[in-house]
């Protein structure tokens, strides 16, 4: 795969859901946009993310993005193909897994991968010889003769990614691929998300756990009642928010130390509170050892220094007015 | 081609669905026999009543039930599907370059074949019993039995796909069946109708059905009811083939 080539390219994306007339005594519902004019560039090879609450549109883009509805208006052109003209080719190229799953439970493992390759042109062998290349890869070749519904629920996940990534697909569509997992089996999925980038593939996940569009993603856009709010790597959306805050002790050194830290480039602003010194700045990771540097040069040691990073949160918040951890409750 | 190999997948898919559960499929052969060990008794009294058409009454009564399981066989269908909807078999197979036609038809010709198995039993065991048979007849007979199931499999399926739900499911499949196989004069003749109610039935394609089948198992291959029952059930199948398939290329469920 090119580096750097644009795989996914949306611009002015609108989907419109007709409410519904037959509201019993509650009258009509109005008719509800679900996404709202979204313009959105995703590049081969990173893992992308969507974060935003239930209910923020993230399904309906990525459903439109994989061919499963129409844009009511606007385009989206997927790993070089027109969503609403090219479907067909579209599906080629790209993997998709729903919230819902898509392995049955009372077929086994094989069998969903075999038939779904022999879905994609494969024969007979070549689709068990797939299967058996995934099942090995995903730690599910015990389990393979078994029925999915005897799955544990990480194990179904697993083969669900597995069932979407039979046919080598540039560009694999997760949607909330650990909602309702347990922290081991969630970790466990992060890496297998982690190991398919390193195969060349593009990610492109829904999540509403900012843990893990932090944790996982290259790049992310956060969306809110159908819009992006905000867009770039998690690191660039937090600085932008506020940079990072350094807090050190002084022993007393205060004011001498804040004058001599203000006079620094890398120092946006410097202040004295409750007796330790408060340092705003861009990149907090930098800024640490270099403030140590100078304190020390200075004969000015500090007694504790700590690093606050603003969280995903913070970002949601300020651009959204509300709290991501409340509006997912 | 593809849509050929496509089915070809779908049906091989779900026939070894419907024969990991055993029981479904003895309890689908065991049906057609209750029918005539429990229900078979009563025709021998019947048949001497005045209207009840000419030829045995086995002969009258099976072509009946042959419809009649091949209604039941084919019209709960969709309830299976519901449940593959809501595992998200159907979406991730929508999002594969796969033919949409393929994804009903594959799903069809299995309630097809395992309707056709069950007619079998039918008629084999009802031979002993007195019913009296013509090999081409049969023959056609399955033929629009088949019909019957590819009209009555893709109604359930598309209902499936619109309503989603098992709960939604019941009660509309119910009230569809109910009065189709009322007014299809399976379980005793129409002609002992009032002229009302015959001319309602007339209305309905299964009547068509049942009274092309007993034609076939009576009165011989150029019954003119032969001829009507099957371009009306070959036409209904044509149309809910093409509804079905559209049904599977845009679910929302």
């Amino acid at each position: 795969m090119k580096a750097n080539a644009t795989i996914i390219e949306t611009s002015g994306l609108r989907r419109m859901f007709k409410g519904k007339n037959k509201g019993r005594g509650r009258g009509p519902s109005p008719d509800v946009e679900a996404v709202a004019g979204v313009d959105l560039r995703v590049e081969a090879g990173e893992i992308f993310g969507f974060l935003g609450p239930n209910g923020a549109g993230k399904t309906t883009t990525l459903r439109i993005l994989s061919t499963l509805l129409a844009p009511t208006s606007g385009t989206a052109r997927v790993a070089g193909f027109d969503v609403a003209r090219q479907a067909v080719e579209v599906r080629r190229r790209i993997g998709y897994v729903a919230q819902a799953g898509g392995s049955y439970r009372e077929s086994t493992g094989r069998e969903e991968l075999v038939i779904q390759g022999r879905l994609f042109g494969m024969s007979k062998a070549e689709a068990g010889r797939r299967a058996e290349e995934i099942l090995a890869a995903l730690d599910l070749t015990e389990a393979g003769d078994r029925t999915c519904g005897t799955y544990s629920g990480g194990m179904r996940r697993r083969l669900n990614i597995g069932i979407g990534m039979v046919h080598r697909p540039e560009l694999l569509f997760l949607d909330e691929p650990t909602t309702g997992l347990d922290p081991q089996a969630r970790a466990r999925m992060w890496d297998e998300i982690r190991k398919l980038r390193k195969t060349g593939t593009t990610v492109f996940l829904t999540t509403h756990y900012l843990e893990e569009a932090d944790a996982l993603c290259d790049r992310l856009a956060i969306i809110d009642h159908g819009r992006i709010v905000a867009e770039g790597s998690p690191s660039d959306l937090k600085r932008q928010i506020a940079g990072d805050v350094v807090t050190v002790g002084v022993n007393g050194h205060g004011d001498k130390v804040v004058k001599l830290l203000q006079a620094q480039p890398f120092v946006r602003e410097a202040c004295l509170e409750d007796g330790l010194v408060r340092l705003y700045v861009d990149r907090g990771e930098e800024a640490v050892p270099s403030v140590l540097r100078l304190l020390d040069r200075n004969g000015l040691a500090p007694s504790t220094m700590n690093l606050h990073r603003p969280s995903l949160d913070d970002v949601f918040l300020k651009k959204t007015g509300r709290s991501l951890r409340e509006s997912a409750a | 081609m593809r849509t050929a190999n496509d089915t070809w997948l779908i049906f091989e898919r779900s026939t070894i669905l419907t024969l990991r559960n055993p029981i479904w499929v003895f309890m689908g052969l065991a049906q057609p026999i209750l029918y005539l060990l429990l229900f078979g008794p009563l025709l021998k009294n019947v048949a001497s009543m005045p209207g009840f058409p000419p030829g045995g009454a086995f002969n009258v009564f099976v072509p009946g039930i042959l419809v009649m399981t091949a209604l039941f066989s084919s019209v709960f269908v969709g309830f299976g599907l519901c449940d593959e909807l809501r595992e998200g078999v159907v979406e991730r197979m929508r999002v594969t370059p796969m033919s949409r036609v393929a994804m009903l038809l594959g799903r069809s010709l299995r309630d097809v074949v395992f309707l056709l198995c069950q007619a079998l039993v039918l008629v084999v065991l009802s031979i002993p019993f007195g019913l009296s048979i013509n090999g081409t007849g049969v023959a056609i007979a399955f033929a629009l039995l088949a019909l019957v199931g590819l009209v009555m499999s893709p109604l359930s399926y598309t209902l499936a796909l619109i309503l989603g739900s098992e709960d939604a499911l019941a009660p509309t499949v119910n009230a569809i069946a109910l009065p189709l196989l009322l007014l299809s004069g399976v379980m005793l003749p129409m002609s002992l109708a009032p002229d009302w109610l015959q001319t309602l039935a007339s209305a309905n394609p299964l009547y068509h059905a049942v009274a092309a089948t007993r034609a076939l198992f009576n009165a011989g291959l150029y019954d003119r009811e032969v001829l009507i029952g099957v371009v009306v059930m070959a036409a209904l199948a044509g149309l809910m083939i093409a509804v079905g398939a559209r049904s599977f290329s845009r679910a929302a469920a």
